[in-house]
């Protein structure tokens, strides 16, 4: 930043720090190690101060009669406290003042709120999806009391209502923290949620003209701090504790959302953002979300086949070498969904090859000016660093049609892409001597194809991505490859041992110790050094930015 | 941390050890005449003779799963008896309730409910954490099968040992 933020003295629980000006105080107590429980409040987006959970106690530095502090003997000012609890969430920093996160009083007023919070709630947690993972069962528990004193009938509410098509309410459970009016108003520009009736009948619903059908739906889920809005994809299908996160990214598009993977026993459940404030906040679009429902589909290829027949790896891999070779002149269709480290190794195949005609299928839609850009695939910047394609990817590819329908092309390695998408017909591949391809599922180029190698598919494995923005992200792996697949560098390192490469791989650290050392822009980087975060590998990009 | 375990005294006689010898055989020998005057009767004859009418109230059996009054099935499988069990004996599908049902108000309930008898210890942990008091130790012990697959006890037979329990829970229930 160029211009300097000025600190601010602040005093936590009777220690004096310092925050830059402008910090929430609730933010400021959180960095001070002091956690402020809270519901309503969410760092992006506008606080409506109404959920009443942070609340503390507070003191402003005591005026002298000339209004300059009155300093103590420790050189801070000395702090009048104000004999009333206030919220933190709504409250930026001042000079000289001070907190007190945990006093007798604070205490008192924390269980005051969570009492009211837990009047009206039906203590459905056995069949709650939030549970686990649910603010108020973790509050109530830290600063709750243990039993309800509340002896009247419970106000009911709608339950098991279809908000939209992917997200279910349960307003018994809702604490009207209003995250979600808020998130759809602010960050989703899509207002459709809101509050209906008064004092302990309010309830969140929908505009009675419209649902909630926004492709961000889903992040009301997250933000949620209770069970009250559930992904109806997830609803009742494992408890989240048994979940295993992973931490990887999305490659729906070519900004690469942060994600968790939540998985069992090789089975995804969800999926959910992460936090990364460079790349997508916290959110996610919901149809990203619902991507992990192709890994487990039908048409997954689990097992090599040479002319559809299956066959064991070596044999796969030694006909496919040998019809390559037989073919003589040779291109390849690499992938823009490939990692780094693939998109390495395809190089080094192409010139162990020497195939010199090679390209990537781009992918593009309209962006929606929040999180999907225009580019659909989330690794154009890495295809144009490693080389396999130009500075606008599929120039290569009416030229590489044509030398197939002259002829002049009669192989083909393809990286698991369908050669039907860039104007392949079905007689086209059906002229070439050999058509090589990796793939995940079948499709019509698999069913062409003389050689069939299955790969992994993004949550099946590990590597690396660059985003539209030039940063540089790491996947990890959730899942076990299904069947015989495997991993798309072991495939790259066998087809590159049989034409008689000298790389020593026998590890994707491998892959990339050989990549960084190639590559001057990965040099000095291994997978662990990218973090969980990203790095920025590339000159920030000038592509529309996320609103958000 | 390493302890001494103290030797107890023993006295003369005790060191001499014969004494002990003859004291034992004694009562072989008083045992031997009591048989042998058909005086004793101290077997049972499994699994003619079973010794289930004296099953204390407390005995844990085999796990099973109980209905309430109203035919209901009071596991909502929240998977707590899942996560418990320290054997990994249990496993539960979630299922939903479809709207139309009378009960609908529950929402959840098991789409599949495994116990593989093999694995089960027997501790009790999954009627003790269930929270819909839904899954009951009850007295069977004789749990055989010719397979791995046929100790694993599903769903339907575990409500057929299970049975119903008047239902303690009342959450459920429409009007409540």
């Amino acid at each position: 930043m160029s211009t300097e933020v000025p600190l601010l003295n602040v005093q936590v629980d009777g220690v004096w720090m310092q925050f830059p000006k402008g910090t929430k105080l609730i933010d400021a107590c959180n960095k001070a190690g002091k956690f402020i429980p809270h519901y309503c409040y969410h760092p992006k987006l506008s606080i409506p101060g109404n959920c009443r959970m942070c609340l503390i106690e507070m003191g402003m530095p005591k005026m002298g009669p000339d209004r300059k502090p009155i300093m103590a003997a420790d050189g801070h000012a000395e702090i009048a406290w104000i004999p009333r609890a206030q919220i933190s969430c709504a409250q930026d920093i001042v000079e000289g003042m001070g907190v007190r996160t945990d006093s007798p009083m604070v205490q008192e007023c924390r269980k005051g709120v969570m009492e009211f919070l837990l009047i009206n709630h039906p203590l459905d947690c056995p069949i709650c999806d939030q549970a686990g993972e649910c603010r108020l069962q973790e509050f109530s528990v830290e600063y709750g009391n243990a039993e309800s004193r509340f002896l009247e009938r419970k106000v009911k509410k709608p339950k098991n209502v279809e908000l939209g098509p992917r997200v279910t309410l349960d307003a018994e459970r809702c604490v009207l923290c209003s995250r979600c009016i808020r998130f759809m108003k602010e960050v989703a520009h899509d207002d459709v949620l809101g509050f209906v009736d008064r004092g302990g009948f309010s309830t969140i619903a929908c505009h009675p003209d419209k649902t909630l059908e926004s492709n961000y739906s889903l992040n009301t889920v997250d933000i949620c701090p209770v069970g009250a809005l559930t992904s109806t994809d997830f609803r009742f299908k494992m408890r989240v504790w048994f979940l295993k996160e992973t931490k990887t990214i999305d490659v729906s598009d070519g900004l690469g959302c942060n994600i968790l993977i939540g998985s069992r026993e090789d089975k995804i459940f969800r999926i959910t953002p992460r936090e990364n404030n460079d790349v997508n906040q916290f959110w996610m679009p919901d149809s990203h979300r619902l991507a992990y429902k192709a890994i487990h589909s039908e048409n997954r290829l689990t097992q090599p086949t040479v002319d559809s027949k299956p066959v064991e790896w070596s044999e796969a891999i030694a006909v496919a070498l040998s019809s390559l070779k037989a073919a003589g002149s040779l291109a390849m269709v690499a992938s823009a969904r490939l990692t780094n480290e693939e998109l390495y190794l395809a190089r080094h195949l192409a010139k162990a090859l020497n195939i010199t005609l090679h390209d990537v299928i781009p992918r593009k839609g309209q962006p929606d000016g929040i999180l999907i850009p225009e580019d659909r695939n989330p690794n154009t910047a890495g295809a144009k660093l490693l080389g396999l394609t130009g500075e606008t990817p599929g120039t290569a590819l009416p030229e590489l049609l044509d030398a197939v329908r002259k002829g002049t092309i009669q192989g083909i390695v393809c990286l698991g892409e369908d050669l039907t998408e860039c104007g392949f017909s079905l007689e086209d591949l059906a002229k070439l001597k050999a058509l090589v391809t990796t793939s995940t599922h079948s499709n019509a180029t698999t069913k062409a194809a003389h050689v069939v190698l299955p790969g992994t598919v993004w949550a099946e494995k590990r590597g690396s991505m660059i985003n539209i923005h030039g940063r540089l992200q790491r996947l990890n792996k959730a899942v076990e490859p299904i069947g015989h697949a495997k991993d798309d560098w072991e495939i790259l390192a066998a087809l590159l041992a049989g034409a008689g490469s000298n790389l020593s791989l026998h590890s994707i650290e491998d892959v990339f110790r050989a990549l960084s050392q190639d590559v001057a822009q990965f040099n000095g980087l291994n997978l662990g050094k990218i973090g969980d975060l990203g790095i920025q590998l590339l000159p920030k990009a000038e592509v529309a930015t996320p609103t958000a | 941390m390493a302890y001494t375990v103290r030797r107890p005294n023993l006295t003369f006689w005790e060191k001499l050890y014969l004494p002990n010898i003859v004291a034992g055989l004694a009562i072989t020998f008083k045992h031997l005449r009591k048989m042998l005057a058909g005086e004793t009767k101290i077997v049972m004859q499994y699994p003619e003779e079973k010794w289930d009418a004296h099953l204390p109230e407390y005995y844990r059996g085999a796990p099973t799963l109980v209905m309430d009054e109203h035919g209901r099935e009071k596991c909502v499988s929240c998977q707590l008896c899942e996560f418990i069990c320290p054997p990994r004996a249990i496993r539960i599908t979630p299922g939903s309730v479809p709207n139309d049902s009378q009960f609908a108000k529950a929402e959840k309930a098991p789409e599949a409910f495994d116990i593989d008898m093999a694995r089960c210890i027997y501790c009790g942990l999954c009627e003790e954490v269930c929270p819909e008091q839904a899954i009951f130790l009850r007295k069977d012990y004789a749990v055989t099968g010719e397979s791995r697959a046929d100790m694993v006890h599903h769903k339907t037979k575990l409500y057929e040992l299970g049975g119903t329990m008047p239902d303690l829970v009342h959450k459920w229930n429409p009007e409540k």
